[in-house]
């Protein structure tokens, strides 16, 4: 563990370990959360506790994912307007 | 002349053109107070028109003031200012002088009471951006700022032959009597002439690419400016000319998935950026078109929280790049060591485009999806939010880790000069005092309308969705791994197709030049020699004949004589 010490404290693996728990925590309290606060739920869904949660996970993902593939077609490499 | 005739704009103009005759503290003293002096005025004018002149038989109101106009007049004096600071010693002389005229221009819009004084500054505003963009001085930046100006050329001829259009219909070229989708319906070519030539301005589909090709091309001061005015005055003309234009959703809709989809894609990290001005002025526009005045008041504040935190985010990108030389993520990382004011104020801005809680975005943002809920439009709605968490993935935390964090490139430049770290603190503590009391802003938007963002529902929605957007990042992190692309769009029919059309067309012209050109010579050449055969040294008609022959031919001749006078 000797060349962690050259490294900044904030990225020696024992704080990102530290981090992520403490990231985890916090994922875990804003979904308890929604059980506190009353959501006016506008429409079906989102007047559940945890709506947002599951949804900003996997529109994110679909948008990764969607983004990726647009990619295999759109890509093309950064000198393509060069010549 | 009274202080209220005076455009504010215009001392930003007079400013540009006197900057060049300046040195010293003069000219740090010139861009520091120009923009003050021009924020002094847009509140010394009242509402209604204040100067007005007759053209041609056309009434123009150079003046007219109401909130809105001084709504916007206030950020873009503002974002002079702090442009003006972060650049002060490091842009070139040309480059401040023609951010001051843009700057100007684009005051000069807001503060316009006629279609006509909308084109002419709207031109201007093309005009100083482009020289902004080639202040870069780099033959990148000279050949994006001709395609730029290309594009917003076109924009202004759409715009121009709407406005006749309009004259024609209406008799008059007042702005902003009402909606003009409403006064010259839907049927006359006038309403989408002009729709055409604000949309393009505000980065709209088909024509997004000019925004992210030209931008990034700027110098790393050009950008702060750039990013600010254009699509900010076409989200203020959209605002005025076509509120609750429903197409305006559908639009606005697009630019937001655009951006998102185009930034994750993206390996620059200025143009991400860009990118992330496309997606953020979708907001704004899905606002116009949802034309509540819950809708339309959140747009107006989005583009004022917008034009700072973009801003804070450029200087964050143009104080990397200033300091390093570096603009692609793949070089760049671990910068939060050495350069840690940039970091925070880069995190700060960052966090403020996600609007996060506590922060200008958030104050503002949610009143667009809360019109959208108001009025039941439950897709809008959902895809709204979802474009919430795109935001924090694509701009929000993707930026600040790829640029500061992720990997060490072992780069370790310090912070940027004073005037930079200045400029950037000042808009860090904007970002966040407007997040923490939005009061002092919702005083200033144009429509009286109460809305409260800090409510238990409105904080938990968006952390739970911007936080799960920050898990779906970093479990996903290894299918973003950067790669040295750029992603082809619209403008590859321009740059590539037209490109290569037109070169093709070029050597067939030239071929078929060659061809003609040889077939010319060569019957030159016999006509030519046909000449010779007869006119030449030796030809038939040119030759010297001896005394014989010319006695004979006499003789002959004289004898037909002879025949012709006895017949």
């Amino acid at each position: 563990m000797d060349d962690d010490q050259d490294k900044h404290w904030l990225v020696r693996p024992r704080t990102i370990r530290r981090l992520w728990i403490v990231f985890a925590a916090v994922l875990a309290l804003t979904v308890v959360a929604g059980l506190f606060v009353s959501l006016p739920g506008h429409f079906k869904w989102d007047g559940e506790f945890w709506f947002f949660a599951l949804y900003g996970f996997t529109t994110c993902a679909a948008m990764v994912f969607g983004a990726k593939a647009l990619g295999l077609i759109l890509k093309r490499p950064d000198d393509y307007y060069d010549d | 002349m009274t202080v209220e005739q005076i455009p504010p704009g215009l001392v930003l103009i007079v400013g540009a053109a006197l900057l060049p005759f300046l040195g010293g503290w003069w000219r740090s003293a010139l861009v520091l107070l120009a923009p003050l002096a021009a924020l002094w005025l847009v509140w010394q004018i009242p509402d209604g028109a204040t100067l007005t002149t007759d053209f041609m038989g056309l009434d123009m109101i150079v003046v007219k003031g109401d909130k809105l106009s001084r709504l916007f007049g206030t950020i873009f004096c503002i974002m002079a200012f702090a442009g003006g600071l972060f650049a002060l010693r490091q842009a070139r002389t040309i480059e401040l002088s023609a951010a001051l005229f843009y700057a100007g221009s684009a005051i000069g819009v807001v503060f316009a009471g006629d279609l006509i004084t909308v084109f002419v500054f709207w031109e201007l505003m093309a005009l100083g951006s482009t020289v902004v963009i080639w202040s870069a001085d780099t033959e990148a930046a000279r050949r994006a700022g001709m395609r730029y100006v290309m594009i917003h050329l076109l924009g202004g001829v759409l715009l121009m032959a709407g406005i006749l259009d309009f004259v024609i219909a209406q008799k008059s070229i007042a702005f902003g009597a009402g909606p003009i989708h409403e006064m010259l319906t839907v049927n006359r070519p006038g309403t989408w002439l002009i729709l055409a030539g604000f949309l393009i301005n505000a980065g709209a589909p088909p024509f997004s690419a000019w925004l992210p090709d030209a931008y990034p091309e700027s110098s790393p001061t050009g950008m702060v400016f750039l990013s600010a005015f254009t699509t900010k005055t076409a989200v203020y003309v959209l605002w005025r000319g076509f509120q609750g234009f429903d197409v305006l959703i559908w639009i606005g809709l697009f630019m937001v998935f655009y951006g998102i989809i185009y930034a994750l894609l993206e390996n620059d990290i200025r143009r991400i950026l860009a990118y992330s001005i496309v997606n953020q002025v979708g907001f704004m526009v899905c606002g116009i078109g949802i034309g509540t005045y819950m809708a339309l008041n959140g747009a107006a504040a989005h583009a004022f929280t917008h034009i700072i935190y973009k801003a804070l985010l450029l200087m964050s990108a143009g104080s990397v790049l200033y300091m390093t030389g570096k603009r692609k993520c793949t070089d760049l990382g671990g910068l939060f060591q050495s350069m840690p004011l940039t970091c925070i104020c880069g995190i700060v801005g960052a966090l403020s485009i996600s609007s996060f809680p506590l922060t200008s975005g958030f104050v503002s943002k949610s009143m667009i999806s809360q019109g959208a809920a108001d009025q039941h439009l439950a897709v809008v709605w959902f895809l709204l939010a979802a474009a919430s968490a795109g935001v924090f993935l694509h701009a929000g935390i993707k930026f600040p880790w790829f640029v500061f964090f992720q990997k060490d490139s072992g780069l370790r430049p310090p912070d940027p000069p004073w005037n930079m770290r200045l400029a950037m603190v000042l808009f860090a503590a904007l970002c966040i005092g407007i997040g923490v009391w939005p009061e002092a802003l919702y005083a200033l938007l144009p429509l009286d309308v109460k809305f409260k963002p800090y409510t238990g529902y409105h904080v938990v929605e968006m952390l739970q969705l911007l936080l799960f957007s920050g898990l779906a990042f970093f479990v996903l992190l290894p299918f973003m791994k950067r790669t040295l692309t750029i992603s082809l769009d619209v403008d590859w029919f321009w740059r590539r197709l037209g490109a290569r059309l037109a070169h093709a067309f070029t050597v067939r012209t030239n071929r078929a030049r060659g061809l003609t050109a040889e077939r010319l010579q060569d019957r030159m050449a016999k006509a030519l020699e046909a000449v010779f055969h007869l006119h030449g040294p030796k030809g038939i008609l040119a030759r010297t004949w001896d005394t014989g022959t010319t006695t004979l031919v006499i003789v002959g001749l004289l004898a037909a004589y002879l025949v012709v006078y006895f017949l």
